[in-house]
């Protein structure tokens, strides 16, 4: 081509371009594969299984796993599938997330605006906490709710995940107000807005990109919590994750693979389906937050 | 404008952390007067200003507004409006809900509510905007609004943070005019931080010029002007500044001397107070240095020439130290054209070498 250089440049597809399309399809593959897997082998009954052809498709389509791992599959005693555990995953992760994240905007708030003294020491303190193994802190942690009288109930586990969610919420809260305008903050001083009043009219109604930041993390991370949720929840209250590994862990009889795999997928769809609708208000809360003035 | 003072800032001292911005800084603003305070960048301007707002905690001293001590009221309390550069607009809110923020706040019936946004948008023509959230709006509608914002609290001060700083030059010598018709119908005092000189001396009834948390002087803008009170000021105020020479006074002759040449300063208003061989620096402004030939002129030559429009601005230079002179914009010189310049003296400052003060 011996054209005059004008007008937009013209694109040509390059080696690097092809090789870097080869190389992000290899990649998603290999992160699809285990996906791949645990489908195709939720829909397979018991005898294909045990032929042993792990990246085949299903000669014939199976159902029975789903239901089953839903309503009928024995977690320990109790053959009630992963049902009761949904929406025990539900109550502790709905006012854990709420209580967290409201907490977390509150402090985050004033560390960035109300400077008040020893801040910086406050400030210090969270970072350090964010940083701490939470594994240090269960055996403490279970004397103190023991003590208080919560241990192995809701709001036990509750205030639990609301503690280990805070540090890292209100370093994330405070770094996001910190961001804003402090003119904003000022002119709404002179304008008559006290702590709460600033909070509720100027600095909430800001926050949406954040928050649903923060939304996602608590929901993820309670959600997939086993470790909390096996010590602090208490019989009656065991969240989702620890009826998943009552099933997969059989100690006698068959282990059945195709029931193990419809229930992971089962437990991890919230935290899927988190992802794919806040993915696209996360995108749009930082662009609606990106306009100046 | 009245004698009484509206806004009194008494010995006040302010550092963050061991860094001292304002030192022992006492100010009286008299009601109805448009006092801007003007310097460079770091001058503590506008700390004093978020002082008297009370946005900032004193280390020392007082504030009185309106005979009210209100050195521990919260900013609420202390009948200010303010405007700040970045115009601080609430986001999630229209125009009409920013304007009435600060008297839903109060608790302000309904009525008195519309009554005043009316008010304040007709004076600022704004009608159009009230139902439009800050992000559509330009800059310069921003800032009216946040100029209106201000306006519907009935602040008895007025407080401006460079309100203009964000606009460009057209915008701003707009609104700049508006501010004046503003205070010239409101008469409230206002005190407006700015470090653009254009600014400070259209407005102010009279301006205080800081540096390094200190008052410099505080005056009227022509007295700033005219009669610097010292070599920071002159230099500040001005564009282009004032040029300067350093010299030495000889009395017999009357005559300051600038390596070869003299300059005969008979007619220095101040010239008494001057001593022998001392040293000083002689500032003059552009426009006080005429071009043509008498027996104190001094010969050189066209460096530079810069057609402003209105008028143009020759550069040349005495005994290497550069000078610029500003002529009419119909005048015409060329590069290296040989002009004989002489110094208006009347109109001229002579400062001490060393303490800087003007003599």
């Amino acid at each position: 081509m011996s054209s005059i250089p004008s007008g937009p440049r013209p694109k040509y597809l390059t080696v690097g371009r092809i090789g870097m399309y080869c190389f992000i399809l290899v990649c998603a593959l290999f992160f699809l594969m285990p996906l791949y897997v645990m489908v195709i082998t939720s829909l397979k009954d018991m005898d294909e299984i045990r032929a042993a052809n792990i990246l085949n498709l299903p000669k014939e389509l199976s159902f029975y796993s789903w239901p089953k791992a839903w309503s009928q599959a024995c977690t320990g005693f109790v053959c009630e599938g992963l049902k009761p555990g949904f929406f025990n995953s539900i109550k502790i992760t709905v006012p854990s997330v709420i209580v967290s994240v409201g907490l977390s905007a509150i402090n985050g708030y004033a560390l960035a605006f109300w400077r008040f003294k020893g801040a910086y020491f406050f400030f210090g303190l969270c970072m350090f906490g964010a940083f701490i193994p939470y594994q240090v802190m269960v055996y403490p942690l279970l004397k103190i709710e023991d003590a208080l009288g919560i241990y192995s109930t809701l709001p036990g586990i509750i205030l639990v995940h609301t503690i280990f969610g805070m540090p890292i919420l209100t370093l994330i809260f405070r770094n996001f107000y910190v961001s804003l305008p402090i003119d904003l903050f000022k002119a709404a001083r002179i304008d008559g807005g006290n702590f709460i009043k600033i909070f509720l009219y100027v600095i909430i109604p800001m926050s949406a990109p954040i928050t649903i930041v923060a939304v996602i993390l608590q929901v993820t991370g309670i959600w997939n919590d086993f470790l909390l949720g096996l010590v602090f929840a208490g019989r009656d209250n065991q969240p989702m994750t620890v009826q998943l590994n009552n099933i997969v862990q059989v100690d006698y009889g068959v282990a059945e693979y195709n029931v193990d795999m419809s229930a992971t997928i089962l437990t991890s769809l919230v935290p899927l389906f988190v992802y794919f609708i806040s993915g696209r208000w996360f995108v749009r809360g930082i662009a609606a937050g990106a306009i100046k003035g | 404008m009245s004698m009484k003072n509206s806004v009194e800032v008494k010995n006040i001292s302010f550092s963050y952390g061991k860094t001292e911005i304002l030192n022992d800084l006492s100010l009286d603003i008299k009601e109805g007067e448009f006092m801007v305070l003007l310097g460079p960048s770091g001058c503590g301007k506008t700390t004093l200003l978020n002082c008297i707002a009370g946005l900032l905690d004193l280390t020392n001293g007082q504030i009185w507004i309106e005979d009210d001590n209100v050195t521990w009221k919260e900013p609420k309390d202390r009948h200010i409006g303010m405007v700040f550069q970045s115009y601080a607009l609430y986001p999630s809110m229209t125009v009409e809900k920013n304007l009435s923020f600060g008297l839903r706040m109060m608790g302000t019936a309904k009525d008195l509510i519309n009554e005043k946004i009316k008010k304040a948008a007709n004076l600022l023509q704004i009608n159009e905007l009230l139902k439009r959230k800050p992000s559509q709006l330009s800059g310069g509608q921003r800032q009216r609004v946040a100029i209106g914002r201000a306006l519907v609290r009935d602040a008895k001060v007025f407080l401006f943070d460079e309100p203009l700083s964000n606009l460009d030059a057209k915008l701003r010598a707009e609104l700049r005019y508006e501010i004046k018709k503003l205070h010239r119908d409101l008469s409230n005092t206002m005190i407006y931080v700015t470090h653009d000189q254009i600014e400070a001396m259209t407005l102010a009834d009279r301006i205080s010029v800081m540096k390094d948390g200190l008052i410099q002087q505080l005056d009227t803008p022509k007295q700033i002007y005219n009669k610097p009170a010292n070599l920071f000021v002159a230099g500040f105020i001005g564009s282009p500044s004032m040029n300067f020479l350093k010299a030495k006074f000889d009395i017999s002759n009357r005559n300051i001397i600038v390596g070869k040449k003299q300059i005969d300063i008979s007619k220095y208003e101040n010239i008494n107070n001057l001593m022998n061989d001392q040293e000083v620096v002689f500032g003059i402004r552009p426009e006080n240095i005429n071009i043509e030939k008498n027996e104190h002129s001094i010969q050189c030559k066209v460096e530079l020439v810069e057609p402003m429009g209105a008028d143009t601005l020759v550069w040349t230079s005495v005994e290497d130290n550069p000078i610029s002179i500003r002529l009419e914009g119909s005048s015409n010189y060329n590069l290296n054209d040989e002009i004989n310049i002489s110094f208006d003296i009347k109109k001229s400052s002579i400062f001490d070498n060393k303490s800087e003060e003007r003599i």
